[in-house]
């Protein structure tokens, strides 16, 4: 028997007090039984309730199309793991007992996240001394033993130009038992420094928590503000949010088409979709003057407008880009030496990524229909239904196949969504937010699902604010496709996912 | 093998001809921005209190705004009741000293060259290590996209190489957070002398928007000296490129003069309705054919 939770809608606000208060073993009950219930965890997370730390739960009903929310307060600094038993939390628990010092008992991997003290000095999940600091990337590797078995360390500064992070492999020659990646060195404590806002940096923040997700973040946050001001978006503002979100998700995955025909030595797709990666940053570039995106998507709307011009202007640039890209990424599945690599490589199945709770592409990559667009519709999407690109195979093609049937697809939305603006203002006054309440903001950002949710406090400022980047969900679904694959085809898994590391780190 | 050739006539030829074409940049590129402080009112600091990153300083000695800092917002601009600041598309803004970042008057003191006897290493060879210290991927997605067909960096002889024992240099992204520190210092100390610096965006030169916090150190000067600073959030693909080819003196004399960005009372009326270089607003850099077909500006 399933407790009552407060079901609510994506991009909604409910007052606090309506929010279930659970006994610990009912919470429990809730986030274990999420999967057996159709149900996902969309965000789990600490906020401090007086001496307390109170544990909140926001769970997804992609068949219904809403989200259920409830929290506890824990009187004692320990709790029962969760995470033997839905293995989806494993990471949130984690992260909870790094900010909080909540020791999760039974936790079978208990490791820090980000590698920042805890934010209760006197409380502290692996028993440091107040005041000591822990060193990044120093924790205990899970070890193969054997003979000729080798460690192969890489990171925290790559090869390529990308962020920092650290992989650990257990190999036996090419062949790699394990990989265990450890994250934390692009921590810059963005969550604390939203909590008694809105302030004047928490836009920017929102625009630089994953840079090549600027849109996607920034509107998670925008729906936030608007869901506790009471007041939606303009109609038009919405359906060039829905534009932008679109062209972001073009750019980046032409662009991991091409980084990944890169990886397996495949130089024509590589080249060309690195050009067009860049005609669609400067499409965006045409409708805001940034190729990311930044200063577009503010509260209530959109901060600059497309006139006719501008938008015959877009169109013929989304007409040559289309063709060309079109050309360039059928050259990968026509090219058996492009298919040989991809097939078979860094598989996942179905269940191997429900139970992670995988999300965005990776997710879809593996028959898994999660898509926010479709099944947790804000905005221009509850009007413009997307279908959900999928395929089954879990492997690198599979993850890059469904990114080029998304590319058809965001390309026509787009074409669509110009010839049909809504007229009027492309942006309202938000109100500011209400007191006392909670609201949650998810998006289909070109990674997957972002998910933001604050609670305000009785002046209506942010008493805390969590942010789940869809790398959050996923990096430990790329941990477990490179298992028995060869250390040689890293990269190109790794490139498969293509994951945040500060959408991660925060 | 056929359709790959086929699909390369088809793609065409995309390399632009920096520096010797000027790029036109979008109408509504937030570029090199300009003050006019005879417009401001008497005490009046609303710009420097919008500012996200108290980037600039409305004090009595005059307005000041710091490239460092700034995120090229349009805080401060929607913010001023009297159009005080505004935005040009002028690309061009890397310096060579940090204080240089600070703009006053109607000039921009533009990086130099370096001296002889570094030039004489480095003028038709630049090996970069690059290292991601809190970055968010914005400014390394930009510098990385030098390496594409569209800017084709290694016509230039620069080049972003896999160790920082084979470089002659670094280019730092990011705040340098507390969890990179380390990493930076060792990459650097590993990078055989001489040895030079570059700091690319917001981030790398003032901590950007995360300036303050106690997770990072404010930019890459905290760790290491820096030879080279490239302003922006992140910068454009083409600001990194002029700064690199004028550290390097591949620009020739006269791409080397001081910017000066321009500013009529034309284009404040331009500007006003939104309008600035509305004529080339329909050319963009670097795609369609080198002699784009002339086109009717966008009117709104």
């Amino acid at each position: 028997m399933t407790p009552a939770l407060l079901r609510m809608a994506n991009g909604s606000a409910a007052p606090l007090d309506q929010l279930p208060h659970l006994e610990l073993d009912a919470f429990r009950e809730v986030v274990i039984a999420a999967r057996s219930r159709g149900r996902r965890v969309s965000a789990l997370f600490g906020v401090p309730r007086g001496e307390a730390i109170a544990l909140y739960v926001v769970l997804a009903d992609d068949d219904a199309g809403l989200l259920e929310c409830a929290f506890t307060t824990l009187a004692a600094n320990r709790y029962p793991s969760m995470t033997p038993l839905c293995h989806e939390v494993h990471l949130f628990e984690r992260e909870i007992a790094e900010q909080w010092g909540l020791l999760p008992e039974g936790h079978p991997w208990l490791k820090p996240v980000r590698f920042h003290s805890s934010y209760r000095p006197e409380h502290d999940a692996w028993g440091r001394p107040a005041g000591t600091t822990p060193v990044v990337g120093i924790i205990d590797f899970f070890q193969v033993q054997g003979e000729e078995i080798h460690e192969v360390a890489v990171g925290p500064v790559h090869a390529g130009v990308i962020e920092p992070g650290h992989f650990r492999f257990q190999c036996h020659g090419e062949h790699v038992y394990h990989l265990e990646i450890s994250l934390g060195y692009q921590h810059r404590g963005v969550e604390r420094k939203l909590v008694a806002g809105p302030a004047k940096r928490a836009i920017h923040y929102m625009e630089t928590l994953a840079g090549d997700t600027t849109v996607g973040h920034a509107t998670a946050y925008c729906q936030i503000l608007e869901a506790l001001g009471g007041r939606h978006a303009t109609p038009r503002g919405y359906a060039l949010r829905g534009v932008a979100l679109e062209l972001e998700r073009l750019a980046n995955h032409t662009g991991d088409l091409g980084a990944l025909a890169g990886d397996v030595g495949f130089l024509p797709t590589a080249s060309f979709c690195g050009r067009l990666r860049g005609d669609f940053l400067n499409m965006t570039a045409v409708v805001c003057g940034s190729r990311l995106g930044r200063g577009l998507v503010r509260p209530g709307g959109v901060a600059f407008d497309l006139g006719d011009s501008r938008i015959t202007e877009l169109r013929r640039r989304l007409d040559a880009a289309e063709r060309d890209v079109r050309n360039a990424v059928q050259l990968l599945w026509t090219a058996p030496t492009v298919m040989a690599r991809f097939e078979d490589t860094g598989k996942l199945t179905t269940d191997l990524a429900a139970e992670l709770g995988l999300v965005g592409p990776a997710a879809r990559a593996c028959g898994l229909r999660r898509d926010v667009r479709k099944t947790h519709p804000t905005g221009i999407f509850q009007l413009i239904h997307l279908p959900v690109s999928t395929t089954e195979s879990g492997d690198v093609f599979a993850r890059a196949y469904v990114r080029w049937l998304e590319i058809e697809r965001s390309i026509e939305y787009i074409r669509a969504q110009l010839g049909e603006l809504p007229r009027g203002a492309v942006r309202r006054d938000t109100p500011t937010p209400g007191r006392g309440n909670l609201a949650v903001s998810l998006v289909e950002g070109w990674r997957g699902e972002i998910c933001h949710v604050a609670l305000t406090d009785d002046l209506g400022r942010f008493g805390a604010y969590k942010i789940v980047d869809p790398s959050f969900h996923n990096w430990t679904g790329l941990a477990m496709a490179l298992r028995d694959q060869q250390i040689s085809d890293f990269p190109l898994c790794n490139k498969s996912f293509n994951l945040s590391y500060c959408g991660h780190d925060l | 093998m056929w359709r790959a050739l086929l699909g390369r006539i088809k793609q065409g030829h995309r390399t632009v001809d920096y520096p010797a074409e000027t790029p036109i940049l979008p109408d509504r590129f937030r570029g090199h921005p300009i003050l006019d402080p005879a417009r401001c009112e008497q005490g009046c600091r609303t710009c420097a209190d919008a500012c996200p990153t108290d980037a600039i300083s409305a004090l009595e000695g005059g307005l000041s705004l710091d490239l460092g800092r700034c995120l090229f917002c349009q805080d401060c601009v929607d913010a001023c009741p009297q159009g005080a600041i505004h935005y040009t598309t002028e690309h061009r803004m890397a310096a060579r000293r940090r204080e240089d970042l600070i703009i006053r008057g109607p000039v921009f003191e533009r990086a130099q060259a370096l001296d002889k006897a570094m030039l004489r290493l480095f003028h038709r060879s630049l090996k970069l290590r690059q290292v991601s210290a809190g970055g968010c991927n914005g400014c390394e997605a930009e510098v990385n996209v030098l390496g594409t067909i569209v800017f084709d960096l290694g016509r230039f002889g620069i080049q972003y190489v896999a160790s920082p024992r084979h470089a002659d240099g670094l280019l730092i992204t990011g705040p340098v957070t507390e969890n990179m520190k380390l990493a930076l210092k060792k990459t650097y100390d590993a990078v055989p002398p001489p040895k030079i610096v570059i700091a690319v965006g917001a981030c790398a030169i003032s901590g950007g928007p995360y300036a303050g916090h106690q997770e990072q150190h404010d930019g890459a000067r905290s760790v290491v000296p820096v030879d080279l600073f490239i302003p922006g959030c992140p910068p454009h693909p083409l600001t990194i490129l002029d700064g690199l080819l004028a550290l390097l003196d591949r620009l020739g004399p006269e791409r080397m003069v001081n910017v000066v960005p321009p500013r009529s009372p034309e284009d404040d009326e331009k500007l006003r309705w939104g309008l600035a270089r509305a004529e080339d607003a329909v050319k963009y850099l670097g795609i369609g054919p080198k002699k784009a077909p002339k086109q009717t500006p966008p009117k709104e």
